[in-house]
């Protein structure tokens, strides 16, 4: 039994035609083949699969397909225009925020949430902020001077 | 510094993973697994209810070549065949078109057992050994690769055999004190957020025969997987192609298993004829694949009233699980970190790698080193303790410096100078001024902070002649553009290969570092520049790939008329000439030691490793003593790890060891049940995340080395070590209490008070501060 589920995804409206339940994770790999959101665990611990979904974060391998109806949805292929890095993403690769880089699309949407609630993060915001995406390469503190050193940057433009 | 090469396509999302990549008519694989720790598979029944013929089934009498996967020895199999010997173990491969079928046919899969006892700590299969019951001997030792239940034991002492001991006999006979402990490490399970993976394809003559294989995804060694395709499929080495496709962390956890995975998806594309993806769910990956093993350390040690080291006794047990694959090398790097980074006037140490009944335990950053130097660290603080002296005043005393030799007997050639890194990092920390505050503040806080450290070294490169026996192969050749590219199997997963490598090349090149290339590791393009292992990488193989580089200058200068102090144009230009003149350019270059490595594999004496990196960390802890929990709030990291070659890459090195380190100590706990992982999900087994790391400061000091390219010395797993020991040396400050087992969680820390508190058990009013100042180490010390 398929439905089919209409959404705006990066700002261009789409439609798919999956099961109901299957994770919107699937939907955005297999039948979007938008492979740069992550499954890092498939329980929602992990924030690998993390995408923008009416503006908030969600673990893309806990919300099934019919739950993103009508939503608007940004995954990390959204955060870029044209091949410009967002200064996210710029501050991500100067900073040494991405290191393996399995958690780096998730963590880059998790920064853009937070930095959507506090432009002017305070370190303890930063550190609560990013508590669901998981990263075990870097120890954070790389991640941290990113989205400090993106702050500053999205204010100046 | 400049940009990680791949960053770009990583920041995007554009970074291509295993499971990213599909192939036409790519079927899905997953493995029948054990559901018993031990025992003879009396049966194996597809049930009638299943149409099998959409499947594709391997068993073990399936596979072409050996049933084996070789790391050291051929004990591993690739899939059981008559018994099984840890839970979890591969027995039979499934593939099917649509992987959500998968699930059906697993469960579709009835394996029967007889089931045989199993050992699942190092205790049970050391009394196996010696009750002489040998229905539980789950190794049987033969020749070099030990006896009875021991995959391999190692005897180091810092002298002569028969000196050594006479001179232990009278340190011990002549000591003021002899410090005895026993320190315990819990296996660690290495978490990269991307679980291992690969799509194999498989190629076949009209007879049928395998032909060729080609296995692409996630691991740090393509020439390992080559090495165990040509065993399974008994193919030559050019008929195995490997490629590593983007890998989203490793930590050595993808060094020796991507030879499992690797071969079971290469077996299902031989037997269903279409290229086979295998991507580990979770808690398959966890459950199933290796992890650092757990060790017990006993050090006795004679020290002189003043804190001098007169002798040691150092004891070291690994569980290796259940068959060797790489515990035998692990056990080296642990005997040999285990004196520390000071003199041992007579030492002896004695190690062993014991077989239990569980998943066999693997590479784990450090590899070995973590468990004894976490031994090391914390006995120096008991013997502190137990002399009245300070733990500073305990290591100065006993540092190893330029000119001394390690106890493997190695000269220290190159500046060494531990005291001057300690002096700094305690500076540095604060230390000194935490100490006594904190002292004071605990007198009427509930919250109990202290401090501790520990100092160590940590080698770089393959342990005594393992290098000259690897003896890895660098090329560089020219692209169509006239831009060099680096050709190496050395492979990114997040440290920063390809970075560091096109640093050194365009510095020796003298191009910008932009216009240099680095091959995508495919073993039918490019050479065994051996395992990204053993933080070799950036000395090694970045030294090779400086001399590659020197040599295409000189080739360049030679035939394309590349003038003397070139330009970057210039060098273009010569390129491109060149590469119209003669078609193509490769230089090839091979290890050559730095300096003559002598190394004796019999006595463990000699040039243990070329170079090490020399540290001191300083953790600072909160000990909550209503929730029991201890927290790190400051952690200084301080290193000389010789010319420091991108800060930005080094630091986040040096902070993501830290990070596992803290996890190590303080949150990262394998629960085994009967030889199985019960806490295979993230959800609970826990890693810090970004809310429960402390600041980490990162401090380095330079003293270029002669081994590394530009002066670099390596870096990687020595952030790893050092976590452990100081945090929980700094719980001890903060409570005075020693605790000695990692890793360390509220429960444990609230078992510890209330047990000796309250000697009957249970109690609402408990009052750790009485018993702090009463509890004495005793039996440990002897006058």
């Amino acid at each position: 039994m398929k439905a089919t589920v209409q959404f705006t995804i990066n700002g261009q409206s789409n439609s798919v035609e999956v099961p109901p339940m299957k994770r919107l994770l699937d939907v955005l790999r297999e039948d979007l083949q938008l492979t740069g959101t992550k499954e890092g665990c498939g329980e929602g611990e992990c924030g690998a699969c993390a995408v923008l979904m009416n503006g908030e974060l969600v673990n893309s391998c806990l919300v099934p397909a019919l739950q993103a109806q009508g939503a608007t949805l940004c995954t990390i292929e959204g955060v870029s225009t044209e091949g410009h890095l967002h200064p996210v993403q710029q501050c991500f690769l100067e900073c040494g925020g991405a290191q393996c880089g399995i958690c780096t699309p998730g963590m880059i949407l998790a920064t853009q949430h937070l930095l959507n609630k506090y432009p002017n993060p305070t370190p303890e915001q930063i550190q609560e902020g990013l508590a669901g995406n998981l990263c075990r390469c870097t120890g954070y503190m790389r991640i941290f001077e990113a989205v400090q050193t993106a702050a500053e940057a999205l204010h100046a433009l | 510094s400049p940009l990680r090469k791949e960053g770009r396509a990583k920041v995007l999302g554009h970074a291509q993973y295993v499971d990213d990549l599909s192939l036409p008519g790519m079927w899905h694989g997953a493995t029948v697994r054990s559901a018993i720790a031990r025992g003879r598979i009396r049966s194996i029944r597809l049930s009638a209810k299943i149409d099998w013929s959409e499947f594709a089934v391997v068993r073990a009498a399936d596979i072409p070549g050996e049933n084996t996967i070789v790391h050291l020895t051929k004990d591993h199999p690739c899939l059981a065949a008559a018994e099984v010997n840890h839970p979890e173990e591969p027995i039979l491969l499934l593939a099917h078109p649509d992987k959500t079928a998968l699930l059906a046919g697993l469960a579709g899969v009835q394996v029967e057992y007889d089931e045989l006892p199993g050992v699942f700590t190092i205790e049970e299969s050391e009394a196996a050994v010696a009750n002489n019951d040998a229905e539980r001997f789950v190794w049987e030792g033969t020749g070099h690769n030990g006896t009875a239940n021991c995959f391999r034991q190692y005897q180091m002492y810092s002298g002569e055999a028969k000196a050594t001991e006479d001179g232990l006999a009278d340190a011990f006979e002549r000591a003021d004190f002899i410090v005895e402990g026993e320190y315990h490490t819990g296996a660690q399970e290495q978490l990269y957020i991307e679980p291992n993976g690969v799509i194999a394809e498989c190629e076949k003559d009209a007879a049928g025969h395998v032909v060729s294989v080609c296995v692409r995804g996630s691991m740090q060694c393509p020439y390992y997987l080559v090495h165990a395709l040509t065993l399974v499929f008994n193919l030559p080495e050019e008929r195995c192609r490997v490629i590593q496709t983007e890998t989203g962390g490793a930590f050595g956890g993808k060094e020796d298993f991507p030879s499992v995975i690797g071969s079971h998806a290469a077996l299902l594309a031989m037997k269903c004829g279409h290229p086979v993806k295998m991507v580990y769910d979770r808690a398959e990956d966890m459950a199933a694949t290796t992890k650092r093993h757990p060790s017990r350390t006993r050090h006795r040690t004679a020290v002189s009233k003043d804190g001098e080291l007169l002798g040691g006794e150092i004891e070291i047990a690994l569980d290796g699980g259940a068959y060797s694959t790489l515990s035998p090398v692990v056990l080296s790097r642990a005997t040999i970190h285990a004196p520390g980074p000071y003199k041992w006037p007579f030492l002896r140490v004695r190690s062993k790698a014991m077989a239990t009944n569980l998943p066999p335990h693997g590479a784990f950053r450090g590899f070995g080193a973590p468990q004894s130097l976490f031994a090391m660290e914390r006995h120096m603080d008991r013997i502190a303790h137990v002399l009245g002296l300070t733990p500073e005043e305990v290591r100065r005393r006993n540092f190893l410096a330029t000119g001394d030799c390690t106890a493997t007997g190695q000269p220290l050639t190159e500046p060494v100078d531990m005291q001057h890194l300690l002096t700094w990092a305690l500076e540095e920390s604060g230390y000194y001024e935490k100490l006594a505050r904190f002292a004071e503040e605990n007198r009427s806080s509930p919250i109990k902070r202290g401090v501790g450290f520990a100092t160590f070294m940590h080698g770089a490169g393959f342990t005594g002649s393992g290098e000259r026996r690897l003896n890895s192969h660098v090329e560089m050749d020219l692209l169509d553009d006239g831009r060099p590219r680096v050709l190496v199997s050395s492979t990114e997963f997040g440290q920063g290969t390809n970075t560091i490598l096109c640093q050194v090349a365009a510095q020796t090149l003298r191009v910008p570092y932009e216009s240099v290339a680095i091959a995508q590791p495919d073993t039918s393009l490019v050479p065994n520049s051996g395992p990204t292992v053993a933080s070799r990488t950036a000395m090694i193989i970045g030294k090779l790939v400086e001399r590659a580089s020197t040599q295409m200058l000189e080739t360049l200068r030679a035939h394309a008329g590349l003038p003397a102090d070139h330009t970057c144009e210039q060098f273009t230009e010569a390129a491109l000439r060149y590469l119209q003149e003669h078609g193509a350019l490769r230089n090839s270059v091979h290890y050559e030691p730095v300096k003559p490595v002598h190394w004796d594999d019999e006595l463990y004496r000699g040039d243990a490793y070329p170079a090490y990196a020399w540290a001191v960390y300083v953790a600072e802890v909160a000990v909550d003593m209503n929730t029991y929990t201890a927290t790190v709030t400051r952690f200084d990291a301080l290193q000389e790890i010789g010319k420091v070659m991108h800060p930005v890459l080094a630091k986040g090195q040096v902070e993501g060891g830290v990070a596992q380190g803290i996890g190590y100590a303080l949150y990262e706990k394998c629960v085994w049940k009967d030889g199985r992982m019960m806490n295979n999900q993230m959800t609970n087994y826990i890693m810090p995340t970004s809310a429960d790391l402390p600041e980490i400061h990162v401090h380095f000091e330079e003293v270029p080395s002669v081994h590394g390219p530009g002066g670099a010395k390596g870096i990687g797993e020595l952030p790893m070590d050092g976590p452990a020991p100081a945090i929980l040396n700094a719980i001890q400050n903060a409570t005075g209490v020693s605790f000695d087992s990692i890793p360390l969680l509220p429960e444990d820390i609230f078992e510890r008070f209330t047990a000796f508190t309250e000697p009957h058990g249970g109690s609402e009013d408990l009052n750790p501060e009485i018993d702090r100042d009463t509890r004495v180490e005793a039996p440990e010390v002897t006058a």
